[in-house]
């Protein structure tokens, strides 16, 4: 196959990236929140900034749309759009979260947590479906958004209850955000070798590959060390904790925006392999719903 | 059933671009804006220099990722293949832009015109405000094939009921018409020649077709490959 004509797309900005840069950290901050409060009440500053980041994003999608008056026929295609999922997903998510933080109903906190991890894997299914930007459609792209989430959201969560006083914090907590950045590392590794693997623009691959060593030790591999150091040198364990959850968030923002706006280089055309007979074609799809698991055809492909 | 396809003859296409300026001139696209474009490539040295030339635009998949990305589901298919865009319902969202695999959509935020602000009398009256701040592409020219339809016309055939950029091709490069049709003028073009069809590994099943007899030249594979 015979690439060219490769080039940055750019109808998906700073706007779009900040979407799954500060919703999904928004998304990760309220399952981790809830879930570490859980069952008793979650702070009402945990909760409002968890949902604050998440109308972040929202708010910068609308900002990108061509007809925000009309943002309502978003909810229109839930049959296969992913970003009809995501938004339904969030407009569940947002008035279950305040009503369970002001009604203080710790069970609704909870449900909009597992909704957090959701709207977590329609943000990755939204890159996948776009088969047009190589660095998107690769498979792997889904648990290195989820991964990346979750370790947003963990490191967030640290930061702000040492922000607000509230630690210490439960020794599971740092088991997660441990166990989430080491996700995180196996799911960038994979992805980023996949994508060497395969045929995406050189551009793409060179910014990504420029990003690596800051990705893979700055933002994944320094945190866990310094969590890890944490657990030994008790005094400085809030120094230690806060340094490695900036870095984790940081890097992660850092990742996202990288991966939406800089590394999304469209594929080009080509010229095929040459075909002979009048082919039989299949009928057009129309609007038949698709499956929620992995399209085949992409596994096949990405092989 | 009827399924409209499109046919590109590499072997015929000289690059001239009249199907460019016919597709503007019927669809009244702005600048910048090319539903219809041709690629040129060049490989080799001189004196031993080669080109091709591409058309591309929309390719009206079978299974256009465009239409199952689209939120508000103004991205249609017709029975016939035919791609869609419904303007009132898009909302702007450019997901089916970075969806498609052929960089065949384009938004344009603001009236563009080829004079600076002031739009010539032309642009004037063809100016449609609902094409502002939503997707759009090329339709096949949809709206010619049905009026010649209704008119008992065969698109493919008569003018009347074909696209602008196939009735304006000086090298009759470009053809049109149903594929579904055993007898149909594409359907002896494709059973006749060699032919591929771009990006069909990902899925989509173009309903466009490139006739083309040569596999390219080493040297040109490997400056494409990864580009």
């Amino acid at each position: 196959m015979n690439r060219f004509g490769s080039k940055l797309q750019t109808h998906w900005d700073w706007r779009a990236a900040g979407n799954f840069m500060f919703g999904g950290t928004g998304c990760g901050l309220i399952l981790m929140s809830a879930a570490a409060s859980y069952p008793n009440s979650l702070p009402l500053a945990l909760g409002l900034q968890a949902l604050a980041f998440i109308g972040l994003g929202l708010f910068l999608v609308w900002l990108e749309i061509g007809r925000p008056w009309r943002a309502l026929h978003v909810f229109f295609h839930p049959q296969t759009s992913w970003m009809t999922r995501e938004g339904s997903v969030g407009t569940i998510l947002m008035p279950l979260a305040l009503a369970g933080l002001f009604m203080d109903i710790p069970g609704l906190v909870a449900l909009s947590g597992i909704l957090g991890l959701l709207y977590l894997f329609c943000q990755g299914r939204i890159l996948l479906a776009s088969k047009g930007i190589p660095s998107w459609r690769e498979p792997a792209v889904v648990p290195l958004i989820l991964s990346t989430g979750l370790s947003e959201g963990s490191g967030l969560l640290i930061l702000t209850l040492y922000a607000i006083g509230m630690a210490p914090i439960q020794g599971w907590v740092f088991f997660s955000f441990i166990a989430f950045l080491a996700f995180r590392t196996y799911s960038w590794t994979t992805y980023l070798g996949k994508l060497n693997g395969s045929k995406a623009p050189k551009k793409t691959l060179s910014i990504l590959n420029g990003i690596n060593p800051l990705m893979l030790w700055g933002a994944n591999v320094a945190p866990i060390a310094l969590l890890l150091t944490s657990m030994f040198i008790s005094t400085y364990t809030g120094l230690l904790s806060c340094l490695a959850a900036a870095l984790a968030v940081a890097g992660g923002w850092y990742m996202k925006f990288t991966i939406v706006a800089r590394a999304s280089q469209v594929q080009g055309y080509s010229l095929g392999k040459l075909q002979k007979g009048r082919p039989k074609m299949k009928a057009p799809v129309r609007r038949k719903p698709d499956s929620f698991v992995f399209d085949q055809k992409y596994e096949k492909e990405n092989a | 059933m009827t399924r409209y396809v499109m046919i590109a003859d590499l072997n015929r296409c000289v690059g001239c671009q009249t199907c460019t300026a016919a597709c503007k001139h019927t669809n009244a696209t702005p600048p910048g804006v090319q539903w219809r474009k041709v690629l040129d490539l060049e490989w080799g040295e001189y004196p031993d220099v080669e080109r091709l030339f591409v058309p591309v635009g929309c390719q009206h998949c079978s299974d256009p990722p465009c239409m199952h990305v689209c939120p508000s589901t103004a991205t249609g298919q017709r029975d016939d293949g035919i791609v869609t865009i419904d303007y009132d319902l898009c909302i702007g969202c450019s997901y089916c832009t970075v969806a498609c695999p052929y960089q065949a959509r384009y938004k344009v935020d603001k009236p563009r015109f080829a004079y600076g602000d002031t739009p010539m009398e032309s642009e004037e009256i063809r100016f449609d405000e609902r094409t502002m701040g939503v997707a759009q592409k090329c339709t096949f020219c949809s709206d010619r094939v049905d009026a010649g339809l209704e008119k008992g016309l065969t698109p493919g055939v008569d003018p009347d009921a074909t696209p602008g950029c196939v009735n304006a091709c000086i090298a009759d490069a470009l053809s049109f018409g149903d594929i579904e049709d055993e007898e149909s003028n594409v359907s002896e073009l494709l059973a006749e020649n060699t032919w591929f069809q771009m990006h069909a590994e990902l899925g989509t099943e173009p309903g466009f077709f490139y006739l083309w007899d040569k596999e390219l030249p080493e040297e040109l594979q490997e400056k494409m490959q990864g580009e």
